[in-house]
């Protein structure tokens, strides 16, 4: 039997100290007509070898050469040593950290964490995570409304608002939506300018939001001028919540810094920090804070403390915040969430440290550049956008982008995001990405299969 | 010894130069300035093997399933196979984009829907969504659903969702999420709900109820049945929290029971690790009344392959509540266990888990200790009370827990539910063996001599851990979240 130890005597003498006759009567309490259920459409078991062969057979049919693409998840290289560690099973097959004595190790992981992305976010407190960049702008919506209630203004609507500032992750956006509708809020989107920027002067016509939501950089890979941004809102009372990648955070200013005055909450996700793309999941949504918004923050949060003998350790604190303590009333009911990822952010952090965080940035920018170079070259092909970017650009390819993408896949790589689906006026528009991991060889290749796929 | 931090370690200006990639070159970042960081970030700077020590050595002050007994009751530790892990990490699953074509993605969408189809089977519904990314998003989208499914009746009526006294926190605040004022009902003496208090509270204010089957009282909710034609009647939808699933896994099943919605908790049902507090995943399944409002993406099988459903073909769905999909790498490793498992595996899963559970509880109540529920079979897991130890000795169920811990046990969940004084919530699961649960009874009677011999000993515990009990009370009062 498939992982139960149980032999037949084991059984017996069990079924005895019980005082039953068989295991079925240890069901004796579940009226009969429940009991009809057939199960035959599941398959018998198999083994092991069985169950790999079949499983690798298909991985293998979606094997497909370089990753241009991007659009909030990335194909970085990763330490060999973070998996290796992370995966250890006093890591992996431990639960939350409530008895914290015998948890110390989850629990300072996630206190150096909680360090690490306050550092590169410049902020003052982060929590152990969410689930992902999407669910997270959901709870940092949440967060901002729960610590900002605006008292409307006469001829204001009752509904909370939050405002959108331009390109934002749209499948960010709709998650997040989904996540606040039934507590009655509603996201404005602000179309970004020709630019492919926030558009402030738009933004200022919109009712006056509680929060204002900033991506950096946005969605188009577009720099967006958060410093404005940020004063613009203060001015007006809106908080600020950035939307961040966090490696580009070993170069950018961070949002703690924006307008030397910073943002309010910072989220977004943590999959450039370790974790693989691996289909979108499980990756970690992060938020961080200033103090004196930390007991608004939703989920977990690791303090360091004393234990009775004056030795310092690590347990979870402000849980008064939480389900499993104030029920009905909790900030958020998150529960269970990304632990293992963070274990292996954390790490991944540790062993790049900030010059090896910086390299990695760089050779993003580099090679993105590169590559908007290189296929800029081609007749008819151009940036859409004139604004400085990191490493994502919208690239306009002067034909139905989706059709190019699909014949670059049949071609053997992953030639970008057709934005078509998200932004009808740029159905000509690929978003591409190349990495660290894309060698000049790689770019230049997908020069010449671009060439090929608008000639087809 | 103070624990050093990783902070604390390396050196200024070391670096494990082999993980930095290569710059390939000039010319370099030449972003305006006004846009780039004054200072570099305080990340730590050590070689490549401090850091693999420090955080090897970290992982070896916790607990888990792999190197302890692991009896946390509702959460389901159970043995997480290796075979499924490796399933997951298969590198060409690893490197898969999230947005990448349909028609390069045919093997992993096969996968999803295979595990769509068996979860299906083994719940007993009509439809079923994977992509919440634990319970209680999974709890969230079954009852946006219920929302969803009154809204569009035009029902504005039905205000409550009803919640009875012993359920996990999260039903409550998730009902909150959804814009809901939650109603407790209260469960009876022998740990079923309540039926005359439910009928109290039942009405056209009435949008749902969410019920965990075996219940958090660890018995089987015996009057389900009449539950569900109460509520249905009044025009009401019943919502199942998988959690205790394990208990019933291949013998009952939800839909078969009258529940309209249910979650599953993948991490503890189908063996996926829980990785120190996440990642899970907390897929739904409904019955035809709730299909229209199913979270997207989903995966159909049509002629000419496997298709993503999305908002666009699937109007009237609640959306989706992630960026991509949800956490496909748990799906993975579900998917593969379900098969090693197959229909009779999954029999056993139920089977052996009950059997486990009542033996311990027939083991327990011999060694002395008292039951919450003497008179009922134990489903996956049962509550013993210290309540007598606590009032005769002082010793309470904190302190029975934190002694467990230096005996070499993981403590099972305690406090909770709520309702039962001093409790204990023990689910050893069905892969542990006869001589575990034998070891774990002899370590609980000999604390239990202890603490009417030596109270001090077990109120003082644990004493062979990295740390005594910690300072809660500092630790919120004097917030130190961070190394500065």
């Amino acid at each position: 039997m498939p992982f139960v130890p149980h032999t037949e005597a084991d059984v017996r003498a069990m079924l005895g100290t019980i005082g039953v006759a068989s295991v079925e009567e240890l069901f004796d309490e579940i009226d009969p007509a429940l009991k009809t259920a057939d199960f035959s459409a599941i398959a018998s078991g198999v083994d092991e070898m069985t169950t790999l062969a079949d499983m690798a057979e298909r991985a293998k049919r979606d094997e497909i050469g370089p990753c241009f693409l991007g659009a909030g998840c990335y194909d970085h290289h990763i330490p060999a040593a973070v998996w290796d560690i992370a995966a250890r099973g006093e890591f992996m097959t431990a639960y939350t950290p409530y008895q914290a004595e015998a948890s110390q190790g989850t629990l300072q992981v996630i206190y150096e964490y909680q360090s690490m992305m306050t550092a590169l976010t410049g902020t003052e407190a982060s929590n152990a995570s969410v689930y992902d960049g999407g669910s997270a702008l959901g709870e940092a919506v949440l967060m901002a409304i729960r610590s900002h209630r605006r008292r409307p203004a006469a001829g204001d609507p009752d509904t909370p608002r939050i405002a959108v500032a331009g390109a934002c992750h749209p499948l960010y956006l709709e998650a997040a939506a989904n996540i606040v509708r039934n507590q009655g809020i509603e996201l404005d989107r602000c179309a970004p300018g020709a630019d492919g920027r926030a558009d402030l002067d738009a933004l200022d016509k919109l009712p006056t939001p509680t929060a204002v939501v900033v991506q950096q950089p946005n969605f188009f890979g577009v720099l967006e001028p958060v410093d404005e941004l940020t004063r613009w809102a203060k001015s007006k009372g809106v908080l600020v919540i950035a939307v961040v990648n966090p490696l580009s955070l070993a170069v950018l200013t961070p949002p703690g810094a924006w307008a030397g005055i910073g943002a309010d909450i910072v989220c977004g996700d943590g999959q450039p920090l370790g974790i693989p793309m691996a289909s979108g999941g499980p990756s970690f949504g992060f938020i961080c804070t200033r103090q004196r918004l930390v007991r608004q923050l939703p989920g977990r949060i690791v303090g360091r403390t004393v234990d009775n003998q004056g030795r310092t350790g690590f347990t979870l604190t402000l849980q008064a915040r939480e389900q499993h303590i104030r029920r009905a009333k909790a900030t958020s009911n998150i529960c269970t969430n990304q632990g293992l990822l963070v274990t292996a952010a954390t790490i991944h952090l540790a062993l790049l440290g900030a010059a090896g965080l910086r390299r990695a940035a760089e050779s993003c920018y580099v090679n993105t550049h590169e590559l908007v170079r290189t296929l800029g070259a081609l007749d008819g092909v151009e940036p859409r956008f004139d604004a400085p970017f990191f490493h994502e650009c919208v690239i306009d390819v002067g034909q139905d982008a989706q059709r190019v993408a699909e014949r670059l896949a049949a071609d053997g790589l992953l030639g970008g995001l057709p934005l078509g689906s998200f932004y009808p006026q740029l159905a000509n528009c690929l978003l591409v990405c190349a990495t660290e991991k894309r060698t000049r060889a790689e770019i230049a290749a997908f020069g010449k299969a671009l060439a090929r796929a608008l000639n087809p | 010894m103070k624990p050093q931090t990783i902070f604390e370690k390396g050196a200024t200006g070391r670096a494990a130069t082999a993980q930095q990639p290569r710059n390939s070159g000039e010319p370099a970042l030449d972003l305006p300035l006004g846009y780039q960081r004054a200072t570099p970030p305080q990340l730590p700077e050590v070689s490549e093997l401090e850091a693999v020590r420090h955080y090897s050595n970290l992982s070896r002050l916790n607990f888990s399933i792999d190197s302890q007994f692991y009896p946390l009751g509702s959460c389901t530790m159970k043995y997480n196979p290796r075979g499924a892990h490796r399933a997951a990490s298969l590198p060409s699953f690893l490197n898969r984009h999230p947005l990448a074509p349909e028609a390069v993605s045919q093997g992993f969408l096969s996968c999803l829907h295979e595990l769509q189809e068996t979860l299906k089977v083994a719940t007993g519904m009509a439809a079923v969504s994977l992509t919440p990314m634990a319970g209680a998003q999974g709890e969230f989208a079954g009852v946006a659903m219920i929302r969803a499914y009154h809204d569009a009746a035009g029902d504005d009526r039905r205000r409550e969702i009803i919640v009875p006294a012993a359920a996990h926190g999260t039903n409550p605040a998730t009902a909150t999420m959804c814009g809901y004022a939650v109603r407790e009902v209260a469960v009876d003496a022998d740990g079923d709900v309540d039926i005359a208090a439910l009928k109290a509270v039942v009405g056209e204010q009435t949008a749902g109820i969410m019920l965990t089957n075996p219940s958090t009282c660890g018995v089987f909710e015996r009057r389900i049945v009449e539950i569900a034609a109460l509520i249905h009647e009044a025009g009401g939808l019943l919502y199942y929290d998988g959690a205790n699933l394990n208990a019933i896994l291949g013998k009952v099943r939800p839909g078969d029971m009258g529940f309209d919605v249910l979650h599953l908790n993948l991490h503890k049902t189908f063996a996926t690790p829980h990785g120190g507090g996440g990642p899970g995943a907390g897929p739904v399944g409904v019955n035809e009344r709730l299909l229209p409002f199913l979270p997207v993406p989903f995966v159909a099988q049509r002629d000419d392959g496997f298709h993503w459903v999305d908002r666009a073909d699937h109007p009237n769905s609640i959306g989706r509540l992630s960026a991509f999909m949800g956490n496909a790498g748990i799906l993975l490793r579900a998917l593969a266990y379900a098969k090693m498992l197959g229909r009779e595996g999954m029999t056993r899963v139920g089977e052996f888990a009950t059997l486990n559970a009542n033996y311990l509880m027939a083991r327990l109540a011999e060694a002395g200790f008292e039951l919450a529920y003497p008179d009922r079979r134990a489903s996956h897991e049962f509550i013993i009370t210290f309540r007598s130890e606590a009032n005769d000795w002082g010793v309470t169920a904190m302190d029975f827990a934190k002694r467990l811990l230096d005996y070499g046990f993981h403590a099972p969940t305690t406090y909770f539910p709520l309702l039962v004084a001093e409790c204990f919530l023990i689910e050893p699961t069905e892969t542990e063996s006869k001589e575990e649960l034998d070891a774990f009874v002899n370590a609980m009677a000999s604390i239990r001599a202890e603490a009417e011999r030596d109270p001090e000993l077990v109120k003082t515990a644990p004493h062979t851990m990295p740390v005594a009990r910690l300072d809660d009370v500092r630790a919120a009062r004097e917030l130190d979240l961070r190394h500065q």
